[in-house]
């Protein structure tokens, strides 16, 4: 290897499967911190179930491959061989599609232990929490930076939050646990044009040359303030092209037909998954909406 | 045939609890209450049950004929009960108990006289801290006896009686006999009849009318010998007007042997008046908690009960708010907690005997590594009760496979125009949130944590803050240990 003098997250050669089913089929990506990717595809192509493996999902069985760090000397660590936890207190955060509700835990209350656990990765439980009057102001300062009101961090986890509402919760918690290398599920899933822009300029400001973000979309509106160093095409569960942001622009103008032209082998994985998974919107449909 | 509430007279209730306002040392310290003193006691009747026992407690106390002839009475009704046939499994003998152990000779008014062994036992449970803080007066009992009592001085100027029971009965006697045994007879179950027979200490509290008490009383339970059994008298008598919160804690060392704790609390709430009652219950994990507590509420008059039950072998206790006159108001909030080795059959009672009376009950209980938790509840609306108004919510949270939760629901009307609500959930942590939390850095442990507390929260908020942050450290506690 030749000397690194950036931060990697590199996956190489992955497969994973959920209920004995094969969805990533041999996926290779290298992401530097500091850089920008997007990864574009079809639904069920495999994009989420990406960000599954990388984050250590107990329902995505890996098969086959690695997910590793890379770290500026070359010291390559293994994140297939820790828990979820360990990946974010090694500098992994996966903005989810869809958060979780957790009733009865308070946002600023959950996000304090979990600063404080990925800012001290060796803390043991019940160890001292970051100090309430630092977490507060920093909190503050955040929430004030992405304009979400500060009584948001008093309510219940994404619990009755508006799809718009758990996505800025997402991208408060990017703010605030800054990790070497976030993976961002359709942060603009479910949002109106000015909300998906306002999530653009967030995640703009939020990044830089401490982060590597893989922005997972279907549209364009999100690389506006984050423009790609690369762009992914995912089908079938691999990643078949990649290329600069007017990728992002072709597929977005004239969706997938010429990516499923182009690898048709892909594009027959991509249909036996499809007919395996009846709650996915059918194949022909997508193409319409792309 | 339904077990359980069927009779007119059921009642159980536990009383154990924590209190502990306790404020400082690190969650990491396990079981800060499994420890034991060396205190040798002033007088230790023999083990076991008959009625020399019972005089001979009856003389140590001096009390009055009245009181020695209402407690072989009720001797009598015990032996005459059979055990409950419902709730949990009951095996005590109870002839290898002690019934009566005298821990000093006199009761301190500061913590200075009290002696140093028992004292040291409440230090470590942060009772005088507590005091200095946040709280209007304070009884500690030791065993058998209430071993400290406390009252702020403004309150006792204000004809605010705060004192044990046992000095009640010799110096408010007009006042304790009007309601004593009244609200819960000795014929209501083979438990309440047990207590009446061999009851010493307990908190007997008087607010007179227009009263607003602002902090909390509380009374703190301690059992530190082997065997014993303990069984705590309560009387409140709120006046017209009046508004007290009152807290109880239980604790107790872990001992090979069984334990039982069986106390009676009676309650009377008269119009416009207010009382809450809270009890954090965190008894040793061999401690049978078979509890009767009941409160009458009158015109306009709040009863509220917050009952956490988080320790104990077994807890039977279904706190009862009777709603007297119309608008009277009860509310029963409830949280149990059954790990290893543990069945909480935890509930409450509201009965509607008058017109536009109000009731809530909110239950959330939970169950790991094998604990059962059950919720037994009734609503009973009397008839001509008319416009009365009751919502029961029972929510169970079951943390793993081996684990059992159960619902008991009562309802008995005999009203037409009325208007009761009942909803019951079960569930169980979900992976998903399992995963999104450890996501975020996390441990497993400190995720399902949070799942718990965030569950219970909805009923912690209700506690004052001090017994918030401890209850959510017990939570904590139990927690422990339960997750790989």
């Amino acid at each position: 290897m030749t000397a690194q003098s950036q931060e990697k997250l590199v996956v190489t050669g992955l497969r994973a499967a959920v209920d004995g089913q094969e969805i990533l089929k041999g996926v290779n990506l290298e992401i530097g911190r500091g850089e920008i990717h997007a990864l574009m595809g079809p639904n069920g192509s495999g994009k989420s179930t990406l960000g599954y493996c990388i984050m250590g999902h107990p329902s995505y069985e890996v098969t086959a491959g690695s997910i590793e760090l890379v770290a500026a000397d070359g010291t390559r660590h293994d994140l297939l061989a820790m828990e979820p936890d360990q990946r974010a207190r090694a500098g992994i955060f996966l903005a989810f599609q869809r958060p979780m509700s957790i009733p009865g835990v308070r946002l600023a209350d959950f996000l304090r232990h979990a600063v404080t656990n990925v800012r001290n990765p060796d803390r043991k439980e019940g160890q001292e929490l970051m100090p309430m009057r630092d977490f507060r102001s920093e909190l503050k300062a955040k929430m004030a930076d992405l304009s979400i009101d500060t009584e948001f961090a008093r309510r219940y986890v994404n619990d009755g939050f508006s799809g718009g509402e758990m996505k800025r919760a997402e991208i408060l918690q990017l703010a605030m646990l800054r990790p070497k290398f976030a993976i961002l599920d359709e942060t603009d899933s479910g949002l109106d044009a000015d909300a998906v822009r306002l999530a653009s300029q967030s995640i703009a400001q939020i990044g830089g040359a401490e982060m590597g973000i893989l922005i997972i979309t279907h549209h364009e509106q999100l690389l506006e303030h984050n423009i790609p160093l690369r762009t992914h095409v995912m089908l079938g569960g691999r990643i078949v092209e990649s290329g600069g942001p007017e990728l992002a622009a072709e597929l977005h103008k004239k969706g997938y037909e010429r990516i499923r032209a182009a690898y048709p082998d892909a594009a027959a994985a991509e249909e036996s998954m499809q007919e395996s998974n009846d709650n996915k919107v059918p194949l022909k449909t997508q193409a319409v909406l792309a | 045939m339904a077990t359980g509430f069927q009779s007119s007279s059921l009642a159980s209730n536990t009383a154990t609890s924590t209190l502990a306002a306790t404020t400082g040392g690190s969650i990491g310290e396990i079981n800060k209450y499994d420890f034991r003193t060396d205190s040798p006691a002033v007088f230790k009747a023999r083990r076991g049950l008959d009625a020399t026992i019972v005089e001979q407690i009856s003389e140590m106390k001096q009390e009055p004929a009245w009181m020695r002839d209402f407690r072989l009475k009720s001797l009598e009704i015990f032996n005459s009960k059979p055990m409950p046939h419902w709730g949990g499994d009951i095996a005590i003998d109870f002839q290898d108990i002690f019934y009566y152990l005298k821990p000093t000779e006199q009761q301190g008014k500061t913590w200075e006289e009290v002696p140093d062994a028992i004292k040291k036992t409440f230090d470590r449970l942060g009772i005088p801290e507590a005091e200095r803080k946040f709280l209007s007066g304070v009884k500690a009992q030791f065993e058998s006896e209430v071993v400290y009592g406390s009252l702020a001085e403004d309150l006792a100027k204000q004809g605010v009686i705060f004192t044990d029971t046992d000095t009640a009965v010799r110096e408010h006697p007009d006042l304790l006999r009007e309601y004593f045994g009244r609200i819960i007879s000795p014929t209501d179950n083979k438990f309440a009849a047990l207590n009446s027979a061999v009851w010493s200490g307990g908190s007997f509290i008087y607010v007179p009318k227009g009263v607003k008490i602002e902090f909390p009383l509380q009374a703190y339970f301690r059992i530190n010998a082997e065997s014993m059994g303990q069984f705590e008298r309560t009387l409140i008598i709120v006046d017209e007007g009046a508004q007290v919160h009152y807290v109880e804690g239980c604790t107790a060392p872990m001992y090979s042997t069984e334990s039982l704790h069986s106390a009676v609390v009676e309650i009377v709430v008269k119009k416009h008046g207010r009382c809450r009652y809270t009890t954090i219950q965190n008894w040793a994990n061999n401690i049978y908690n078979l509890v009767t507590k009941r409160a009458m509420a009158y015109e306009g008059a709040t009863m509220e009960w917050i009952d956490g039950n988080l320790g104990s072998r077994l807890t039977m206790k279904y706190p009862a708010v009777y709603m007297m006159e119309p608008g009277a108001r009860g509310e029963i909030l409830s949280i149990a907690f059954a790990s290893a080795g543990q069945h909480q059959d935890a509930g409450a009672k509201l009965v509607h005997a008058a017109p536009n009376t109000s009731g809530r009950i909110v239950s959330k209980s939970i169950s790991k590594n094998g604990g059962r938790a059950s919720y037994r509840g009734l609503v009973r609306v009397e008839p001509g009760a008319k416009k009365s108004r009751s919502s029961v919510v029972c929510d169970a949270l079951i943390l793993d496979d081996r684990s059992r939760s159960d619902t008991y629901p009562y309802i008995e009307i005999e009203e037409q125009d009325v208007s009761i609500g009942h909803e019951a959930s079960v569930s169980k942590i979900g992976e998903e949130q399992l995963f999104y939390l450890t996501s975020r850095g996390l441990s497993e442990a400190e995720a399902s944590t949070m799942i718990v507390s965030g569950f219970i929260e909805p009923l912690v908020k209700e506690l004052p803050m001090e017994y918030a942050v401890e209850m959510n450290r017990l939570i904590e506690l139990q927690m422990e240990g339960s997750v790989g």
